[in-house]
């Protein structure tokens, strides 16, 4: 235990010594290495390369599932697979998980079906349910609120000893809201085991970074608060997995919180609502991203040490369809929502006068009059 | 056994009773460790329950309250304070986005039980914003319950009974009725029912509606009515203003007749107006005069020198009430 503490005592030198205002990275667009990747094995590597792979695809269904008009606005992530699945799959079941509206990548690693992704943003409630053995909390709308229920969660875990984290994925526009500033002061603070994990993929809708702030990067705000930053790059998912595991070891060794920047793109729009070529350059942006792509040079590396053959990317494509094609028909296949679950769980127990709506509401649906 | 408390000391004793029968109570809030809080209602709690379960908060509201909605998903009652009423208004977001819709959004699956304590109200002489009293936009965000206690045995027992809700209460403390005056409350813990009212007086010709420090007020003038004119008020103190207790609302005005709503808040969109038109549904053709509200006038609460008269006084109520009977 000693020698474990010892090690993330150095973790958090190093951290705090480097990685503020330089991205960490493991992985190159070449797929080729910057550093040693020991720490973690061939079977997490390829895990993560499947799970990308499929949420690219799924995000790309949704968005055309969308455009046909069977589900309603949708948030695509195209672009950051690699810091939602990377940082997803280096949790434990134990931790809780504080989601923004765009981060269905990471949740669906976390055991969150597609089909209930896809009826979320079919305005269905039910989609929103955290799948059995996970503390998945509902996507948070409102920017940055959900950091502070973050490190609520995390101060209930240490308060009974569980040696457990929580973790609250936001954007760079949340780094603007007073609730981000205030979750990083209170974590300081009370030391507490959160990981505070911001994708900055450029924009905020239509407002880029360079207008959200005068700092040079948010992983330089952790040095107001005295807490660890890093800054790695977010389409680099060994950099990503890596961040967080080492984010999550100190966390449990009372160590406090870590703020990591994953300086990521997002390659789409901000919802389909939203046209792009309104505030940038589509097409430019677009191509030079792609050049940083996360899938891409993971699966150079993963040729390069033999882990992955063609013929293992046609049996997954082939999966990756198949699972797609599977979550739409469950999500599109569901019958419509008994219209009087508008009035469950607004309390415990229904107060007078919404049992009354409740039972008026039945009495007009079922035409009675006096 | 009981003893004579005073409102505050009775708050400081339900908080006392919670922290040491469930493990799950955590105290958290500005100044209410060493301070004991501003108004002393968490005196003597940190010393006795250690700084894990009574937290001196850095000075955030939001963050206060957004802790307090992550404790809570996680298993623990959180009892946030907020100094004042209106220094909620920068955890509003937190109040309205989360506390309220975390049970309904997520279909059950992460309640937010918490209880959000706050000193409200005028007739303390405080700076600016340390008056007001705005518990209608509690009242008018579902999934939170409002209390207001107007002494001390229904403030230990309602304090009592709002850390065991399953559901967030906003817990209003009338400052001015903190150290007005004792009455008996029993040591131990009990409970006053939230949802419930309470006739304070029983009357046959006008029913009066007031909650907190108004409450007293209104009393006053009840008795002088008596005594002078020989006019008798049925005074309902509602306690819990969402939801509100329908029931002795409509009992009692169907036997008197009239009704006139009494509340420090401001008139327009104020509770008075819920009440009104819930006497309108429920007991109209019992009516023999219109239902008057006296309330705080429609301006912001103004400095202390003012604040007196901002509120509803004894004379303001004591017209309206003979207004309502000799209609």
């Amino acid at each position: 235990m000693l020698a474990e503490h010892d090690r993330a005592e150095r973790l958090m030198a190093i951290a705090k010594a480097e990685g503020l205002y330089e991205e960490i990275h493991l992985l190159k667009e070449d797929g080729t290495l910057a550093g040693s990747v020991d720490d973690i094995s061939p079977e997490v590597m390829v895990a993560m390369y499947r799970h990308m792979v499929f949420a690219r695809a799924f995000d790309r269904k949704a968005i055309a599932l969308q455009r046909q008009g069977r589900i309603g606005t949708y948030a695509p992530f195209e672009g950051q697979e690699a810091a939602q699945v990377a940082s997803a799959m280096a949790l434990a079941p134990e931790d809780f998980v504080f989601p923004s509206y765009r981060d269905h990548a990471a949740t669906m690693v976390l055991g969150q079906s597609p089909a209930n992704v896809l009826l979320y943003w079919s305005g269905r409630v039910e989609g929103i349910r955290s799948p059995e053995g996970r503390h998945i909390l509902p996507p948070s709308v409102p920017i940055a609120t959900h950091v502070l229920h973050a490190v609520g969660a995390a101060w209930a875990s240490r308060h009974r000893k569980e040696a457990a984290v929580s973790i609250a994925y936001f954007g760079d526009g949340a780094t603007s809201e007073g609730d981000f500033h205030e979750a990083l002061n209170f974590a300081g603070v009370f030391h507490l085991p959160v990981i505070f994990f911001c994708q900055n993929n450029g924009y905020a809708i239509s407002v880029p970074f360079s207008r959200q702030s005068a700092s040079r990067t948010i992983a330089q705000r952790a040095i107001a608060y005295d807490i660890v930053g890093v800054r790695v790059d977010g389409n680099d998912a060994f950099a990503v997995y890596r961040a967080v595991k080492e984010a999550r070891a100190r966390a449990l060794h009372g160590l406090g919180p870590t703020l990591i920047e994953a300086v990521t793109f997002r390659m789409g729009a901000h919802t389909t609502a939203d046209d792009p070529t309104r505030y940038r350059d589509q097409k430019a942006v677009v191509e030079a991203w792609q050049k940083r792509d996360p899938i891409a040079r993971l699966r150079l590396y993963l040729e390069s040490q033999r882990l992955w053959s063609d013929a293992d990317e046609a049996k997954l494509q082939e999966e990756v369809r198949a699972r797609v094609e599977a979550a739409v028909d469950e999500a599109l296949s569901i019958a419509p929502p008994d219209m009087e679950m508008m009035f469950d769980h607004v309390y415990a127990e229904a107060p007078w006068h919404l049992a009354a709506e409740r039972e008026e509401y039945r009495r007009s649906r079922e035409g009675v009059s006096v | 056994m009981s003893r004579m408390l005073n409102l505050v000391q009775a708050i400081n004793e339900a908080l006392d009773l919670k922290l040491a029968d469930d493990p799950r109570v955590v105290l958290l809030g500005e100044d209410i460790g060493k301070n004991g809080g501003v108004f002393r209602a968490t005196d003597g709690l940190l010393e006795k329950y250690g700084e894990e379960r009574v937290i001196d908060t850095p000075l955030a509201e939001s963050a206060i309250i957004g802790t307090s909605v992550g404790m809570a998903v996680n298993g623990l009652i959180p009892v946030p304070e907020i100094q004042f009423l209106a220094f909620i208004f920068p955890a509003l977001d937190q109040l309205f986005s989360h506390v309220a819709r975390m049970r309904y959004r997520s279909q059950g699956q992460f309640p937010v039980p918490m209880t959000i304590r706050t000193p409200y109200g005028a007739g303390i002489h405080g700076p600016e914003l340390h008056a007001e009293s705005v518990e209608s936009f509690f009242a008018h965000t579902p999934g939170l319950k409002v209390v207001v206690p107007s002494g001390p045995y229904d403030a230990k027992g309602l304090l009592i009974s709002a850390i065991e809700d399953p559901d967030p209460v906003v817990f209003l403390e009338p400052t001015k009725l903190y150290r007005a005056f004792r009455e008996e409350v029993p040591e131990g813990l009990y409970r006053v029912p939230i949802g419930k009212a309470k006739r304070v007086r029983e009357g046959e010709d006008v029913s009066v509606f007031a909650w907190g420090s108004m409450l007293r007020t209104a009393l006053k003038v009840a008795d002088a009515l008596e005594r002078e004119r020989g006019f008798t008020c049925d005074v309902i103190d509602l306690r819990t203003l969402y939801p509100l207790d329908r029931d002795a609302i409509v009992e009692s005005v169907q036997k008197t007749g009239r009704a006139v709503v009494v509340h420090e808040a401001h008139k327009t969109a104020g509770l008075g107006a819920e009440i009104v038109s819930l006497i309108n549904e429920e007991a109209l053709l019992y009516l023999r005069a219109p239902i008057k509200r006296i309330a705080g006038f429609d301006v912001p609460v103004p400095f202390f020198a003012l604040e007196d008269e901002y509120m509803p006084t004894e004379a303001r109520i004591r017209a309206g009430i003979e207004e309502t009977i000799m209609f």
